[in-house]
């Protein structure tokens, strides 16, 4: 039984199917990566999977359980533990009141006795961003604020880590450690589901790959079957062809193509086209 | 059968202007997301300018019609869509309503100020005509009232469904950043549905003033009725508002002809759309939590404990010396000021804090001070159970707003403030109608605090022990929270945080310390009645709160003394009373957007001096050994506490051989104090 079961799961918004039957899984102590062009759905995966958004049709499990009905929460009380796209640290508060935050709600009333002020620091010191912790939220780089957000979640010591672009933000170097990080955490025996446009990091640390694209599965397994799957490559390269390029707006060629091999630097302008929908 | 037949016709009818009135409110919130409390004073001041136009100007009363309705109130809402409500609906939700309820007052204001207190009476339209149904008569207005509702959703339909501007407003209520990529405007937009939306709540207003008379509160309070309709429509779709429209003028109708005219009942006729409104509200579905930070968020400052034990012994000091000196009638007043800033602090810690807004928090005080009356000898625990049965009414009120966003909590106090305030307060068991009931002094150790200095003092002791509670729960795990919760909803969640029931405790805290309030003021005056706590009366409370600054004490306390001196200012002239109204309201309108108010400029002026003749004072002082030379770029900090701040030194100054260690020491000692 895996940990999560995304199972033949619909999202409608008004007239767009932003999700289309998707059915995937993530296993306990893998690092499952879900890849897709800009608007293939998957945030609005990670919004189902987190509760923020309720599906039209399917059914999402977590840890044997439907968690369909249970509030987000509760799923966060369960053991998952989520990421945003969109920063969605407390940028009002220091970074570490923000993993201060967390640790708090994690524990309850037990944390009104317990300081835990080793614990914040170690957490800090572990996505490596202990340097800030004195910054306000609001005011460190976004690849900080990315790993903020991790360090965040793993205050509540979750079974399954849902990251959403997480290394976007992050240098080479930084990516690098990171990727070791990922690798860590999954050695703990969490999941790790990642969306991710650095196809360098997905290939070099993911078990499984899925690939999302229009809202649909389009294929799924290992980094190297992915990587040489040519419906994937289409999803991802479109049309090279210029004349096919130029079709109507309807057809989703209108967004800059991206390439699989390297970071994408592009997608800050295509995301508002197909994802702000959400 | 046939009185069957002319309340359905009556009540048919005062849907179709609640229909009116509904859509245009619908029409400027899904377009830009500001819910436009004042819809209903735009309607009131638009009445003004009609009667105006035909009494005072003695134009025709076509011209005139056509003047309000294509001319000035599309001005208007030009106006208000360009210059106050901009921007407004992408930041927190407290703030669009605070500016919105700043207009509802200013217009209030205004509105007194242009055409003070008279007897004016403006004629139906087509008064000589009437239809017979059966046995039912129907006058010229009542149809020419219906006819306007259906040409309205006619034209609303043909504006949305049929041109490129209604295309736009529709993409706008979707997605107003989309609606920009593909080359919309959505300034423009908004600034035509405020100009429609503004329109149409003057075509209601003009339609009800025959009915309901020229008043400055009647026709304003009858958003109310017109956003329980559109709430229906969950603010969204019209079919479903005109439908709420209708259901509601029918359910007011028949509640007046069928309900008994005794006892409780009778009075739930007044209350009919607050409580249609609460119905619909329990019927709404679960609302997803925000994803995407709110902008424009400001944190509350927060002192050091000195500093406020210092301020807190200056104000005990300065009421003592009060209490020893002025008159029986000044200490009243001083005691009036401190209910004030209680209640004040009662929204530092909803609105200041929390980014929750009340419309009701003086009627919070009135159930304070109703339990409070009913003690037979009032003492501590007697005190403490008043504000404990507040802070359970005001966690009951929000409990079906439970699974709601903000704007709806905000618009069921104002709902809950009507019922109180018509219903509850006025039965036989509470008040009664138009009465009052005595209340003793508050006992302590079996001591009635029998003078009036004495008594002033002691609020002042509650206030400075309420405000410490407040500062000490912002600088404690709740006060985190609440931060966190403010700046981002939907990180909360998925960390484990039930918002929900986190929202009501903090309405309740909040109503319970309005509820002390109430309780310690009926106590001051002896006698209190329904009067003291009208709920249009908490709106100027907010707008003070807001302008002098919601997130400090120091707001709340020149705030409550604000609110004190306004009845005082306009009793020698009651015209002042309309200007100040409209000084407070459109100064919240420009104020609104900063929550830390005119206290923070004080902070910032308070600090200037500090540093200036700190450094001076320091310059004159000898460099102690072991020290270094005091770095110029690290001045106090803006608005991190103590602890922070000395943190800060300690981990900023880190690789830094000398002065690491004692900072460090006073950093995690403080740390463990907090």
């Amino acid at each position: 039984m895996s940990l999560l079961e995304v199972d033949d799961v619909v999202v409608q918004f008004g007239g767009v199917t932003a999700v289309n039957h998707a059915s995937f899984t993530a296993e306990a102590g893998r690092i499952t990566g879900l890849i897709g062009p800009n608007g293939a759905g998957k945030t609005t995966c990670f919004n189902v999977i987190s509760g923020l958004q309720k599906p039209t049709e399917g059914k999402v499990r977590f840890d044997g359980k439907t968690v369909n009905s249970t509030p987000v929460h509760r799923r966060s009380k369960r053991g998952m533990a989520r990421t945003f796209q969109r920063l969605e640290a407390f940028g009002s508060l220091t970074v570490r009141d923000n993993v201060r935050v967390a640790l708090d709600i994690h524990r309850g009333l037990a944390g009104l006795v317990k300081p835990g002020r080793a614990d914040i620091d170690a957490l800090l010191e572990r996505v490596g961003i202990a340097g800030y912790a004195q910054e306000r939220a609001d005011s460190i780089p976004t690849g900080t604020a990315r790993l903020l957000e991790l360090a965040r979640c793993l205050a509540g010591d979750p079974k399954l880590l849902l990251l959403d672009e997480p290394s976007s933000g992050l240098d080479e170097t930084e990516t690098d450690s990171f990727g070791d990080l990922l690798k860590d955490l999954a050695a703990e025996g969490r999941g790790v589901l990642m969306v991710e446009h650095d196809m360098d990091l997905v290939m070099a640390v993911c078990d499984v790959i899925h690939v999302l694209d229009f809202g649909q599965v389009i294929a799924s397994g290992l980094p190297t079957a992915i990587r040489s799957d040519p419906l994937v490559q289409k999803a991802y390269l479109g049309y090279s062809d210029v004349e096919e390029s130029e079709m109507s707006d309807e057809t989703r060629h209108d967004l800059p193509a991206v390439d699989v091999t390297t970071e994408i630097p592009v997608v800050a302008g295509a995301v508002g086209t197909r994802e702000a929908g959400r | 059968m046939s009185s069957f037949v002319s309340f359905t016709i009556f009540g048919l009818v005062s849907g179709a202007a609640y229909a009116i009135a509904a859509s245009g409110l619908v029409l400027t919130y899904t377009t830009t997301r500001v819910f436009n409390i004042a819809h209903g004073a735009f309607g009131m001041v638009m009445a003004f300018v009609y009667w105006d136009f035909v009494t005072r100007q003695g134009f025709p009363t076509w011209v005139s019609l056509a003047l309000v309705l294509l001319v000035v109130a599309p001005a208007t809402g030009w106006l208000v869509a360009r210059f106050v409500t901009k921007g407004l609906g992408e930041g927190p939700v407290s703030v669009a309503l605070v500016v919105t309820v700043g207009l509802f007052v200013g217009l209030i204001g205004l509105a007194q100020q242009l055409w003070p207190p008279a007897a004016r009476y403006v004629a139906p339209f087509w008064p000589e005509k009437s239809f017979q149904i059966g046995e039912t008569f129907i006058t010229g207005h009542q149809v020419i009232t219906i006819l306007c509702s259906v040409v309205v959703a006619v034209l609303l339909y043909l504006l949305l469904n049929r041109t490129r501007i209604g295309t736009a407003m529709r993409a706008s209520v979707d997605n107003p950043e989309l609606l920009k990529l593909f080359g919309g405007r959505p300034e423009r937009v908004a600034s035509l549905s405020w100009a429609i939306g503004i329109s149409l709540a003057a075509l209601a207003g003009v339609l009800l003033v025959s009915v309901v008379g020229l008043d400055y509160y009647a026709l304003t309070l009858l958003v109310i009725n017109a956003y329980a309709a559109a709430m229906l429509g969950r603010l969204k779709s019209l079919p479903l508002t005109f439908a709420g429209a209708m259901a509601l003028g029918l359910l007011t109708s028949y509640a007046s002809a069928y309900l008994p005219t005794e006892g409780l009942l009778n009075s739930v006729r007044n209350v009919v759309p607050a409580l249609f409104l609460f119905a619909v509200i329990v019927l709404m579905p679960q609302a997803q939590l925000r994803i995407g930070q709110v902008k424009g968020i400001v944190s509350a400052p927060l002192p050091s404990l000195t500093k406020c034990l210092g301020w807190a012994g200056a104000l005990l000091a300065f009421v003592a010396l009060l209490a020893g000196w002025r008159s029986e009638a000044d200490l009243l007043l001083v005691g009036t000021a401190a209910t004030y800033a209680i209640v004040m602090l009662s929204l530092v810690l909803l609105t200041g804090y929390g980014g929750h807004v009340s419309l009701a928090q003086l009627t919070f005080a009135g159930v304070g001070a109703l339990a409070y009356a009913k003690l037979e000898q009032p003492n501590l625990y007697g005190l403490l159970l008043s504000a404990l049965i507040a802070a359970g009414v005001g966690a009951l009120v929000a409990l079906p707003v439970l699974r709601l966003t903000g704007l709806y909590l905000a618009l069921s106090t104002l709902a809950f403030a009507s019922i109180m305030d018509k219903m509850i307060f006025q039965a036989d068991f509470a008040f009664g109608f138009n009465g009052t009931l005595p209340a003793g002094r508050l006992g302590i150790l079996g001591l009635s605090i029998e003078s009036t200095g004495a008594y002033v003092f002691t609020m002042a002791v509650f206030l400075v022990l309420v405000a410490f509670g407040l500062l000490l729960l912002r600088r404690g795990v709740i006060g985190r929270m609440l931060i966190a919760m403010r700046d981002s909803p939907a990180a909360c969640g998925t960390l484990g945080l039930d918002i929900r029931w986190f929202r009501v405790g903090l309405f309740g805290m909040s109503a319970g310390i309005a509820g002390l309030a109430g309780a310690l003021f009926a106590g001051l005056r002896g006698t209190i009645g329904s009067a003291d706590f009208q709920s249009f009366n908490s709106l100027p409370l907010l707008l003070l709160a807001v302008v002098f600054g919601v997130t400090s004490v120091t707001g709340a306390v020149l705030g409550g003394t604000g609110l004190m001196l306004l009845p005082v200012l306009s009793s020698g002239d009651p015209q002042l009373g309309g200007l100040l109204f409209a000084i407070i309201g459109f100064g919240a309108v420009f104020a609104g957007r900063d929550p830390n108010g005119l206290a923070n400029l004080l902070f910032r002026l308070g600090r200037m001096g500090e540093s200036r003749l700190g450094s001076q004072i320091r310059a004159k002082l000898p460099v102690l050994p072991g020290r270094g030379e005091p770095d110029p770029d690290q001045g106090p900090v803006d608005d991190g506490s103590v602890e922070v701040a000395l943190l800060d030194n300690g981990s900023a100054v880190g690789p830094v051989d000398g002065p690491v260690e004692p900072v460090r020491e006073v950093g995690a000692h403080v740390a463990t104090r907090g």
